[in-house]
């Protein structure tokens, strides 16, 4: 970890903390409600609104996650900077696809 | 053959004319340790002795019981035996601890005591590590002073209060016995971690006015296996026989290095 990584993470963190707590939000008014997914979907598919906030979600996660997994992998396995960053940016644009195709999956028309 | 000092002598007077017992070498286990100590180097196992109990009697008191009457060859480190010097560190019951300031009474469990050499370093024979990675890390994190006057122009004026001179202050009484970074988790995980005290030592310096060495520091310690790669866990300020708070000190490096990445200089 280096100063610029360092950066980048304490940035997404402070990034996700807001979205996060939404999120959460979001999660019990649709399970009080008793939403259906359609009824989820009418409601989040076209929109501007959500798919920004999801897609700076995944975005925020990949980068947050990215820089986590490669100090994990620098400190528990014999590994030197530079293979434990490739295998860590590997997982962090896996991380990356899968979410934003998770965001087109609801906000798409 | 013991040898008192004067001030030795002078304590055992007055315990006499205060009629106190004088704790003597018995047989029995109430009057006895059971000393269990590290002998070999990087490999080697643990060896038990009995070492009798006395009064106010400290970690580097037994071991130097042990090396004086039960084994000479047993190898380990001390000089000042009064917590100035930093040479003493073992690692007892589990904990790094300066020795000579360690009292028996205090971390013995059911009257053992397992004494072994510091984490984190190599080990020389039986309890001496090798210290020099730790001292080396201290020049890697730029701990020595650069000065930004010559000898013939002014002594620069330092204000006590200032927020400068209290940090640096407040970091300042390190004896570099190594116990924070025997005790650092992340410099077991990570080979290139400075590690706490030679933070701490950067700190110090950041926060001294009168030193022009700082860019080159922060470079130092902003980059990978600085003080951003510390996870907080704060076992060096837990353990710290000063009472330093290294944590706190490279919370500051973080600080420090983020606004000067922010403005181009590191």
């Amino acid at each position: 970890m280096n100063v610029r990584l360092y950066l980048w993470q304490r940035l997404t963190a402070a990034v996700m903390a807001p979205l996060v707590l939404v999120h959460v939000i979001v999660i019990f008014y649709a399970a009080r409600q008793g939403m259906s997914a359609a009824d989820i979907l009418a409601r989040t598919r076209g929109s501007v609104a959500w798919a920004s906030f999801y897609g700076l979600f995944v975005v925020a996660v990949a980068v947050h996650a990215g820089i986590g997994i490669r100090n994990v992998l620098t400190e528990w396995l014999p590994l030197e900077d530079r293979p434990a960053a490739i295998l860590a940016s590997t997982f962090a644009v896996l991380l990356l696809i899968l979410g934003a195709r998770a965001v087109a999956a609801v906000v798409l028309p | 053959m013991l040898h008192l000092s004067g001030e030795e002598r002078g304590a055992s007077s007055q315990r006499k004319q205060a009629k106190e017992p004088i704790a003597q070498p018995m047989s029995d286990s109430r009057s006895e340790l059971t000393v269990s100590l590290w002998r070999g180097a990087q490999e080697g196992r643990y060896e038990t002795y009995k070492v009798p109990l006395r009064n106010n009697q400290t970690v580097l008191d037994v071991v130097t019981f042990v090396q004086r009457h039960l084994d000479p060859s047993l190898s380990y480190r001390f000089a000042c035996r009064v917590g100035m010097c930093g040479s003493c560190a073992m690692t007892v019951n589990g904990r790094p601890r300066w020795t000579c300031r360690t009292h028996v009474s205090s971390v013995a469990k059911r009257g053992r005591l397992k004494i072994g050499p510091l984490e984190n370093l190599p080990v020389i024979k039986d309890l001496a590590t090798d210290m020099r990675a730790f001292f080396d890390k201290w020049q890697q994190a730029k701990g020595a002073f650069v000065p930004s006057r010559r000898r013939g122009e002014d002594v620069e004026r330092i204000k006590p209060d200032s927020a400068a001179r209290i940090a640096a202050d407040a970091a300042i009484e390190c004896i570099n016995c190594g116990i924070c970074y025997a005790a650092c988790d992340t410099v077991r995980w990570n080979g290139d971690y400075l590690g706490p005290a030679a933070l701490n030592r950067a700190w110090t310096l950041v926060n001294d006015v009168r030193d022009s060495g700082n860019t080159e520091r922060l470079r130092a310690v902003a980059a990978s296996g600085g003080c951003h790669a510390c996870h907080s866990h704060q076992s060096c300020q837990e353990l710290c026989p000063q009472q330093l708070n290294p944590t706190a000190s490279i919370a500051g490096l973080k600080r420090r290095t983020l606004w000067a990445y922010l403005r181009g200089e590191v």
